[in-house]
C-alpha cells in the first residue's frame, strides 16, 4: 500500500507540515511505518535536509505511555483503545494521506517535530500521588483483606500509562482524568485512605498550577483514552474534592 | 580480578541475618552526607533510590525515557513470585530458592538465591501496602497462579499488567522522595561513562538527550541498574530504548562481565511478520497456565486453518514429551521444542523466508471448561494486544507464537554485597549476572528487581561507605576531565559518521548474526562465524553508518549509534563466551553437547562456575575469570521436567 504521512516538523530548520510517501505494508505498525519514512530521510538526506522525524516511544506495545501522536485529529489515531504504537497500517487504506501532528496543549510544550515536554505530569504525581509508607513497615498483604470488586475497580483506575492523551484530546487541554485515575484508584483503597484529603487538594493544585485547562464535561479525554479510563475518574475525583472541602 | 563472593559463613537460612548483623551501619546523621548516583528508574533502580533517599542519603537518579515511570519493567505482564505459601500447597522459602537454582540450570549462587527467596515475602506486603491493585479472591485475600518451571502457585499479578503496576508503585515512593527533595531526577538523561578516582567508583559523565550537555556527576558510590541488553539481537521484547551502554562502558572501565552468553529466549511471543518488524511482542508466560501447545502431526496439514485439523492429527508435543509439567515445562525447553519442530517442518503459519515458524497456543479447551467470561478475566487484556498486532481473535482460533530473545540472565559480576569488581559500583537487577544461573524461571525477574533495590543495597552500601570508600570527591578531579574528554572524542566520532546507511540498518543486521549463530541453538563453527562476521560488519558501520545531524539537539539517530557501536563491540564478548563455554546448560545450548533425544547436557567438572570477562584494552582480547558455584542445598542434577 502506498500512503503518505504528512507530519508537523518543529525544530531549527522547519516549522510546518512536510509530506512523505512510502510503501507500506499493512502488516507494519504505524511506528514502523515512520521508521521507514525516516530511513528514506536519512538515504536521501539531500533531498530531506530537514532530517528524520523526531518522536518519543519506547516500549512499542502499548505500556510505557511515551508514544504520543496526534493521527488524523485523534490523540492515538482512529482505533479505539490503541496507542500509536499498537495502530497497524491495516486500519488505512491504500492512497491515503495521513495527518500527524503532536499533542497540543500549553502544559506541553513542543520540544522538537512530534516531541513534546510531560513534565507536569509527573509534578503532579509528586504532589501526592502515593502513599506515605516507608520501605520495611508494611504489615503482611494478607492482613488487610479487599474485596475483589473493589481491588478490581482499583485497578481499572491505576491502569493510565501517563501518556497525554486525554489532554491532548480536550478542547480545554484539561488533565483531570489523569489527576481522577490516580486519586480514585488510591481513595478507594483502604490503603489510601489516611491522605485521601491531602491528596486530592495537592495534585489538583499542581495540576492547576501547571498550566492544564479545567474540565468541563466534553468528555473527549475518555473517547481518547487508550486504557479506556472512564470519566467517571472525573465525577468521583470532584467528589473527593467536596470531602476534602467538608473535612477542612 | 578480584572475584570473592564474600558469601558470609554459617548455614544458609541464617545468612542474611548474620549478614546484616555483621554489616557495619552509617549513622543516620552522617547519611545525608553521602550522595548516591542511581542509574536507572526501573524497578530496580526506582526502589533502590527511594529507598536510600527515606534512609537519609541524598541521591541523584537518571533515566533515559521522559519519566521514570517508563522504564521497561512497566512492559513486564505475567507476575512476582513470593514464597508466602497463601495457597497451603506446600510452597516454602526452601522450595522457591531450591526451583530456582534448579531453573537455573545450577550456574547460580546458592546464598544469593536464598536470600531473594527470603526477601520475597517482604517485596509482597511492601507493594500492597503501596496500594498495588495485585488481583484478589472473592473473599478479600490475595489471588496467586502458577507459572513455568513450579508446581505450586505463588505468583502474584495485576491481570496482565503486573510491571506496570509494581513500577508504578515504585515510581509513588520515588516520587514522595523526589518531593521532599531527596531524590534529585534527572530524566533525559544518558549515562556515557563512569568516572573512577583511585580505583574506586565515584561519578558519571551523562548527555542530556534535550540539549546534547555533557555533564559530570561526583558522588559517594554508584548503582547502576540500567537493565538488559537483549536488544543486541536487535528484535527482541525489550523496549527499543534498552541498551548495553551502561553496563558495558563500566565494563571498559573494570567491571567484570559474567556470564554475557546467558540469554534467555521466551517460548511465547508474536512470530516476525515482515523485515520491517523493529521488536516482538511477548504473550505472557501465564497463558501456558490455560493454553495448550500444538502442532500439526502430519506436514500436509501445515497450511490448513486450524480448526479443520481433528484431534486425533494434533501433536501436544510439550504435554507428550514431558508428561508431570506439560505445557508448564521451563522458557529454555518449552523454546526449543518449538524449534525443533518447526525445524522438522512441523510450523504453522505464514511463510518468512520461506519457513513457517510458529505454533499453535490454543485456549478452546479453557473456554469450554472455564467459559469465556473466566478466560477473559484472566487473559482479556492479552488477548486484545494478539488481536491488535495480528488482527485474529484468541477466543475463536488458537494464537500462533514462536520464541524470541527476552531477557538476559548475564550481566556485570557482582559480590553478595551487589558490589562490582570495581569498588563502589553497585549492580542491581536484570543489569547484574547473580541470582538466575543459566535459564531465569517466570515472575522471578520482577521479583530479583525489588529484591535488590528495597532490601539488598539499603543497607549493603553503608557496609561499603563506611569500610571501604575513600573521602570526598569533587567533579573539580582530573580524573573526570579525563572521562569527559573521552566521552565528546567518542561522541565526535559518531557525530561525524557521514556514510548514507542508516545506524539502525548495521543494528538489524547484528542481529541476525546473532540469532543465527548465538540464538537458540549455537556450534563452536557458528560461534567461530560469528567472529569474522561481527568485526567485518562494525568495519562497515565507521565507515557507512549516518548520524543525521548534530550533537546539540534531541537527535534520536546518534543516541542509537552509540548504543549500535556498543552492541556491535559487545556481541563479540558475547559470542566469545557462548564459544568457551563448551557445554549445554539452561538458555546456553551448544548442540555438540545434547542426549539423543535433544536434551541439553551439561558439564559440571568443567563449567560449575561463572565466567567473567575482564576488559584488557581497546582492539585487545578480553580474559576470561572464573568464579565457582558451590552446590552444597541443591544436589547438582539433571533438570528433569517429564
Ligand atoms: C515484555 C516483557 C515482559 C516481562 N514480564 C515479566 C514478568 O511477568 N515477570 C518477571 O518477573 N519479569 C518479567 N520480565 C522481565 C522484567 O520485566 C525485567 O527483567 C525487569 O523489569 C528489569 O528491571 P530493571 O529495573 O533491572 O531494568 P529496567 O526496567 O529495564 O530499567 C532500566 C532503567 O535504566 C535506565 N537506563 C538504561 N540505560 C541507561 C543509560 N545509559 N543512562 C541512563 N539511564 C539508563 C532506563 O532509563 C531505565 O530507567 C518481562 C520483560 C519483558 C521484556
Ligand atoms: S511506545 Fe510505549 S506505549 Fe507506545
Amino acid at each position: 500500500m502506498r500512503v503518505t504521512f504528512k507530519v508537523w516538523r518543529e525544530n531549527d530548520e522547519v516549522r510546518g507540515f512536510r509530506s512523505y510517501a512510502i510503501e507500506a505494508n499493512e502488516h507494519m505498525s504505524f511506528l514502523e511505518a515512520l521508521d521507514v519514512v525516516n530511513e528514506m530521510i536519512i538515504r536521501e538526506h539531500e533531498k530531506y535536509p530537514e532530517g528524520p522525524i523526531a518522536f518519543d516511544h519506547d516500549c512499542r506495545e502499548g505500556i510505557c505511555g511515551m508514544c504520543s501522536m496526534v493521527i488524523d485529529g485523534h490523540p492515538h489515531g482512529p482505533r479505539q483503545a490503541t496507542t500509536t504504537c499498537q495502530l497497524h497500517m491495516r486500519s488505512f487504506g491504500d492512497g491515503d494521506e495521513i495527518l500527524v501532528e503532536p499533542w497540543r496543549a500549553r502544559a506541553f510544550p513542543v520540544i522538537k517535530d512530534l516531541v513534546v515536554d510531560r513534565t507536569a505530569f509527573d509534578t503532579i504525581q509528586q504532589a501526592g500521588g502515593y502513599v506515605s509508607v516507608g520501605t520495611g513497615a508494611a504489615p503482611d498483604a494478607n492482613a488487610l483483606p479487599i474485596g475483589k470488586t473493589v481491588a478490581d475497580e482499583a485497578f481499572d483506575y491505576a491502569a493510565c500509562i501517563g501518556c497525554g492523551a486525554c489532554v491532548a484530546a480536550c478542547p480545554n487541554a484539561s488533565g483531570m482524568l489523569f489527576v481522577g485515575a490516580k486519586v480514585v484508584h488510591l481513595a478507594i483503597l483502604p490503603q489510601g485512605n489516611v491522605e485521601r484529603s491531602q491528596r486530592v487538594s495537592a495534585m489538583v493544585a499542581a495540576h492547576d498550577e501547571a498550566g492544564f485547562g479545567g474540565c468541563t464535561n466534553h468528555e473527549e479525554c475518555e473517547a481518547a483514552c487508550p486504557k479506556e479510563i472512564s470519566v467517571d475518574a472525573i465525577a468521583k475525583l470532584n467528589v473527593e474534592l467536596m470531602r476534602a472541602a467538608v473535612r477542612s | 580480578m578480584d572475584l570473592d563472593s564474600r558469601v558470609p559463613s554459617g548455614p544458609l537460612a541464617e545468612k542474611w541475618d548474620a549478614h546484616r548483623f555483621a554489616l557495619k551501619l552509617v549513622n543516620p546523621a552522617n547519611k545525608r552526607g553521602y550522595r548516591i548516583l542511581v542509574v536507572g528508574s526501573g524497578l530496580a533502580g526506582a526502589s533502590a533510590a527511594a529507598t536510600l533517599a527515606e534512609l537519609g542519603y541524598e541521591v541523584d537518579c537518571f533515566c533515559f525515557q521522559d519519566s521514570p515511570r517508563r522504564a521497561h519493567s512497566i512492559a513486564a505482564q505475567g507476575g512476582i513470585n513470593a514464597a508466602k505459601n497463601y495457597q497451603n500447597d506446600g510452597d516454602s522459602v526452601f522450595r522457591l530458592f531450591y526451583d530456582t537454582v534448579k531453573g537455573g540450570d545450577f550456574r547460580s549462587r546458592e546464598a544469593n538465591v536464598y536470600r531473594l527467596a527470603q526477601v520475597s515475602v517482604n517485596i509482597i506486603d511492601q507493594c500492597v501496602a503501596q496500594g498495588v491493585p495485585f488481583a484478589r479472591e472473592y473473599g478479600g485475600t490475595l489471588a496467586n497462579r502458577s507459572f513455568g518451571g513450579a508446581q505450586v502457585s505463588r505468583t502474584f499479578y495485576a491481570r496482565g499488567q503486573t510491571g506496570q503496576q509494581l513500577l508504578l508503585g515504585a515510581y509513588s515512593s520515588l516520587n514522595r522522595q523526589i518531593a521532599r527533595g531527596k531524590v534529585h531526577m534527572h530524566n533525559r538523561t544518558e549515562m556515557l561513562d563512569l568516572v573512577l578516582v583511585d580505583g574506586h567508583a565515584r561519578g558519571l559523565i551523562t548527555r542530556d538527550l534535550l540539549t546534547g550537555e555533557i555533564k559530570r556527576w561526583a558522588g559517594d558510590a554508584v548503582v547502576m541498574a540500567t537493565g538488559g541488553y537483549g536488544n543486541v539481537f536487535y528484535l527482541s521484547t525489550n523496549a527499543k530504548g534498552c541498551n548495553v551502554t551502561a553496563t558495558f562502558r563500566a565494563f571498559k572501565r573494570g567491571a567484570g562481565f559474567a556470564n554475557p552468553c546467558f540469554t534467555q529466549i521466551h517460548p511465547t511471543c508474536i512470530p516476525v511478520s515482515g523485515d520491517y518488524q523493529s521488536k516482538l511482542t511477548l504473550m505472557s508466560e501465564s497463558l501456558r497456565n490455560d493454553g495448550r501447545v500444538w502442532v500439526p502431526r502430519n506436514k500436509e496439514d501445515v497450511a490448513k486453518a486450524p480448526g479443520d485439523i481433528a484431534e486425533s492429527d494434533r501433536y501436544y508435543y510439550l504435554e507428550e514429551r514431558y508428561p508431570s509439567f506439560g505445557n508448564l515445562v521451563p522458557r529454555d525447553v518449552a523454546s526449543r521444542a518449538a524449534k525443533k519442530v518447526c525445524d522438522d517442518g512441523f510450523g504453522v503459519g505464514h511463510v518468512v523466508e520461506g519457513r513457517r515458524n510458529a505454533v499453535y497456543l490454543d485456549f478452546a479447551d479453557a473456554i469450554k471448561r472455564d467459559g469465556r467470561d473466566m478466560v477473559a478475566d484472566k487473559y482479556g487484556n492479552l488477548f486484545d494486544m494478539y488481536e491488535r498486532i495480528s488482527g485474529e481473535s484468541p477466543y475463536k482460533q488458537p494464537m500462533r507464537i514462536y520464541p524470541a530473545v527476552h531477557y538476559t540472565m548475564g550481566g556485570l559480576w557482582v559480590d553478595y554485597n551487589l558490589m562490582s569488581t570495581i569498588p563502589g559500583l553497585h549492580v542491581l537487577g536484570e543489569a547484574n549476572f547473580s541470582d538466575h544461573g543459566a535459564n531465569r524461571l517466570g515472575a522471578s525477574a520482577l521479583m530479583q528487581g525489588l529484591a535488590d533495590g528495597y532490601f539488598v543495597i539499603p543497607y549493603t552500601i553503608g557496609n561499603y561507605l563506611v569500610t571501604a570508600h575513600k573521602g570526598e570527591v569533587t567533579t573539580d578531579h582530573p580524573a573526570f576531565d579525563e572521562t569527559q574528554s573521552a566521552v565528546e572524542a567518542k561522541q565526535a566520532k559518531l557525530v561525524a559518521l557521514d556514510g548514507a546507511t542508516p545506524v539502525d540498518a548495521f543494528h538489524r543486521e547484528l542481529g541476525l548474526i546473532m540469532w543465527e549463530y548465538c540464538g537458540m541453538a549455537r556450534t563452536a563453527e557458528g560461534l567461530k562465524t560469528a567472529l569474522v562476521k561481527i568485526p567485518e560488519l562494525r568495519e562497515r558501520f565507521w565507515k557507512e553508518a549516518r548520524v543525521h545531524g548534530g550533537g546539540d539537539t534531541l537527535n534520536a539517530s546518534l543516541e542509537k549509534a552509540g548504543r549500535v557501536a556498543d552492541f556491535l563491540e559487545f556481541a563479540e564478548v558475547m559470542v566469545r563466551d557462548a564459544l568457551e563455554r563448551d557445554e549445554s546448560c539452561g538458555g546456553h545450548f551448544r548442540e555438540e553437547h545434547q542426549t539423543p533425544d535433544g536434551e541439553a547436557v551439561r558439564h559440571d567438572e568443567t563449567y560449575a562456575h561463572a565466567a567473567v570477562w575482564e576488559f584488557k584494552g581497546e582492539g585487545e582480547t578480553p580474559v576470561r575469570h572464573t568464579e565457582p558455584m558451590a552446590f552444597e542445598h541443591v544436589k547438582l542434577s539433571t533438570r528433569s521436567y517429564k
